[in-house]
C-alpha cells in the first residue's frame, strides 16, 4: 500500500510538470468544458421563460443550479483513454507500460486525478462566478453536500473503469473513433447532459436507469440538487456500486483476452 | 524444467507464429476480402533452443525479420509464446510476475521509457517509485551511471530537446535504474554517431563487470558484437544456424583469408595465386583458401619483391552474410 501511494505522490509530480508545459492547451479544454453546460443552462433557462416559467419543475434558476453542478460533476468524472489507448496499442507505446511491474491503470487513475486537481483550482472559481451571475436555486444541507460527495466519488471510479474497459477495444479494432463516438451520443441524452433526465419521456428514462449514463452524471447532480428522496438516494448508490463491480470484472476480463491479442499481432 | 535453474535464460523449442492477413492490391480484392479473409501463418520464430548462463554477455545477430526482436519480445514477457518454453530467471516470461519484472529490461531502440516533456530526471524519480527503488540506492546507482554515461548535463532538459544520442544515453539509464539482472538489449545504439556507439558499448561492458549482468543484445552494428560478445547465436527464418564463440563462427564459415601485399614496382598481377583485388594504396588483396594461407605467403614472399605483406580474417559482417547465404 505504501509503495503504491508512492506511486501515485511521483506520478502528481510528473503530470503536473507535464500539465504545466502545456498551459494554453490547458485553458482551452477548460474553456470547452465550461461552455459545454453554459449553452444548455441558456437555452432551457430561455425555454423556461418563454413558456410558463418553468419547464417540468424546473424555473431558470433550477436550470442554473443544475448545469452548475453537472459542469462540475462532469470535469470531476471524465476521462480520455478512450482516445489515448489505440494510439497507445498501435505506436507500441504500451509494450513500455507493460514491462513494468504495476499495472498501467494505476498510472491512468493518478494522471486522471492529477489532472482535476489542479484544474478544479480554475473550475471551482467559476463556479463560484457562474453561481453569482446567474443566482440559481441550491438547495444545499449537510446531508445532500456529503452524500453528493460520496456518490461523486463513485461516478468517477464507476466512469473510469467503464471508459477504461471501453477503450480496450483498441485491441480488437483501430476503427475505435467510431465506437466513442456513439457511447458520446448516448451518453449527452442518457446521462441528463442535454437535458435533466426528469424532463424526457418515461420510457427514455426507464432505458437511462438501466444503462450506467446517469449513475456516472445525473443521480449525483440530483442528490445535490435536493431532488431525490432517500430511498431513491440509497438505491442509486446501490447501483453505482454494482456498476463498479461488474465494471471491475470486464475490465479484468477484457484485459486479459485483449493482452493476448495484442501479443499475437506482434506487441 | 529443473535443468534450467542454473541458466539465466532457458529456451527450449520456442516458437512464435503470426497470422497475417493478405489480399492482393486494387478494389475488387478490397471487396473480395470483405468476404473471404485470407490468412497465412508465418512462423516468426520457429522452435529455437538455446541457454544464457548468469553474466554472460551474448550477441544475436540475424537480417531484418529474422525474429530476433521477437525472440526478445517473448524473453520479456510482452509476447506470448505459441509453443514451446522459456524462463527467464526461473519465472516464466509471458505471465509478467512483478518479481520477474522488477529483475529485467528491455531497451528497444528509441522506444520510450520517458516522459516527452519533462527532464529525464523527473522520469527517473517516477521510475524509483515504480519499481520501489530505496533513495540510498537510487541515488548511488544514478552516481555509477553518470559516472558512465555522463548524465549530468543532460538530465535537467526536457527530453525532447535532447539530441538522438543524448536521448539514448538517458532511455538506457531509465531502463537500468532498477539494477536489473538480465538486460535484454534491441540495438541499442542504432542511429547514434561512432563516438556514442564506443560509449554505449563501453558502459554495457562496464555494467556487465560491475553487476554481473546477463545481456543479450542485438545489433546490426558489427563493431558492437566484436567489442562485447564472446558468443554469438545466428538466427534467420527464425531458426538457429550458429551457436558459439565468436571466433569459432569465422573459423567455421569463413573458408578463407585475405593476404594484402605490397611491392617495391607497385601492381602486378597476382591472379595467379587466387582472387585478387588492387587496392587504392596500390597494394593488392588476395583472398586465398584458409589451408593455402602459409603456402602461398611463402610463396609471395619468396618470389615477388615484397615490401608489406599482413594475413587478415575475413570481416565478420562478410562471414555472417556467408552464413545467410547458406541457408
Amino acid at each position: 500500500m505504501r509503495g503504491l501511494f508512492d506511486l501515485y505522490l511521483a506520478q502528481f509530480r510528473t503530470t503536473i510538470a507535464v500539465q504545466l508545459q502545456y498551459r494554453a492547451a490547458l485553458i482551452i479544454w477548460l474553456i470547452e468544458t465550461i461552455l459545454e453546460p453554459l449553452i444548455y443552462m441558456i437555452v432551457w433557462s430561455t425555454v423556461a421563460q418563454a413558456g410558463e416559467g418553468s419547464v417540468a419543475d424546473y424555473a431558470p434558476r433550477d436550470f442554473a443550479a443544475y448545469y452548475i453542478l453537472f459542469m462540475l460533476v462532469n470535469h470531476i468524472t471524465f476521462t480520455w483513454i478512450m482516445f489515448e489507448f489505440e494510439w497507445r496499442v498501435r505506436q507500441g507505446y504500451l509494450s513500455g507500460l507493460l514491462l513494468r511491474p504495476v499495472h498501467p491503470i494505476h498510472r491512468d487513475i493518478a494522471e486522471n486525478m492529477t489532472y482535476k486537481a489542479l484544474t478544479l483550482t480554475v473550475m471551482l472559481p467559476t463556479a463560484l462566478a457562474l453561481t453569482w451571475l446567474f443566482d440559481p436555486a441550491f438547495h444545499f444541507t449537510r446531508r445532500t453536500i456529503s452524500l453528493f460527495v460520496v456518490s461523486v466519488a463513485l461516478a468517477f471510479l464507476m466512469r473510469f473503469l467503464l471508459e477504461w474497459t471501453l477503450a480496450l477495444s483498441a485491441f480488437w479494432t483501430t476503427r475505435t473513433s467510431a465506437i466513442n463516438q456513439m457511447y458520446y451520443v448516448v451518453m449527452m441524452f442518457l446521462s441528463g447532459e442535454i437535458a435533466p433526465l426528469a424532463l424526457l419521456p418515461g420510457p427514455m428514462q426507464q432505458v437511462a436507469h438501466l444503462l450506467p449514463f446517469r449513475w456516472m452524471l445525473g443521480f449525483p447532480v440530483e442528490i445535490g440538487l435536493n431532488r431525490l428522496t432517500a430511498v431513491e438516494i440509497q438505491h442509486g448508490i446501490l447501483i453505482q456500486i454494482g456498476w463498479i463491480v461488474l465494471a471491475t470484472g470486464l475490465l479484468r476480463f477484457f484485459w486479459k483476452r485483449g493482452l493476448r491479442r495484442y501479443s499475437a499481432v506482434g506487441a | 524444467m529443473t535443468t534450467a535453474t542454473s541458466a539465466a535464460i532457458h529456451v527450449e523449442q520456442l516458437k512464435k507464429t503470426y497470422s497475417i492477413h493478405e489480399r492482393e492490391s486494387g478494389l475488387a480484392a478490397a471487396f473480395r476480402s470483405l468476404l473471404f479473409r485470407k490468412t497465412r501463418n508465418i512462423d516468426a520464430v520457429a522452435g529455437i533452443s538455446f541457454d544464457v548462463h548468469p553474466g554472460e554477455i551474448v550477441g544475436f545477430l540475424g537480417p531484418n525479420g529474422a525474429g530476433k526482436t521477437t525472440t526478445l519480445k517473448m524473453l520479456s514477457g510482452l509476447l506470448h509464446p505459441t509453443s514451446g518454453a522459456c524462463r527467464v530467471l526461473d519465472c516464466p516470461p509471458h505471465r509478467r510476475e512483478k518479481r520477474f519484472l522488477r529483475r529485467i529490461t528491455l531497451v528497444m531502440g528509441q522506444r520510450n521509457q520517458l516522459v516527452w516533456d519533462i527532464p529525464a530526471m523527473d522520469s527517473f524519480e517516477l521510475n524509483r517509485a515504480i519499481y520501489r527503488i530505496p533513495l540510498p540506492l537510487f541515488k548511488s546507482t544514478l552516481k555509477e551511471l553518470d559516472d558512465l554515461l555522463e548524465l549530468n548535463a543532460i538530465v535537467r532538459k526536457p527530453v525532447r530537446n535532447l539530441s538522438l544520442g543524448e536521448r539514448m544515453k538517458c532511455e538506457i539509464a531509465a531502463a537500468l535504474l532498477h539494477r536489473p539482472d538480465v538486460l535484454f538489449l534491441d540495438e541499442p545504439t542504432i542511429g547514434l554517431d561512432v563516438t556514442m556507439q564506443r560509449r554505449i558499448r563501453s558502459f554495457i561492458r562496464d555494467y556487465n563487470t560491475r553487476t554481473g549482468a546477463t545481456v543479450l543484445l542485438t545489433s546490426h552494428y558489427m563493431a558492437d558484437v566484436e567489442a562485447l560478445c564472446r558468443r554469438v547465436i545466428v538466427i534467420h527464418h527464425g531458426r538457429i544456424l550458429f551457436d558459439g564463440d565468436l571466433s569459432d563462427l569465422v573459423q567455421r564459415f569463413s573458408s578463407t583469408k585475405t593476404i594484402v601485399v605490397k611491392l617495391e614496382n607497385g601492381g602486378a598481377d597476382l591472379s595467379r595465386f587466387g582472387h585478387s583485388v588492387a587496392l587504392e594504396d596500390g597494394g593488392v588483396a588476395l583472398r586465398v583458401p584458409r589451408s593455402e594461407t602459409a603456402r602461398i605467403t611463402e610463396q609471395l614472399l619468396a618470389t615477388l619483391p615484397v615490401t608489406d605483406l599482413t594475413v587478415e580474417d575475413t570481416p565478420i559482417e562478410e562471414v555472417i552474410e556467408q552464413v545467410f547465404a547458406l541457408e
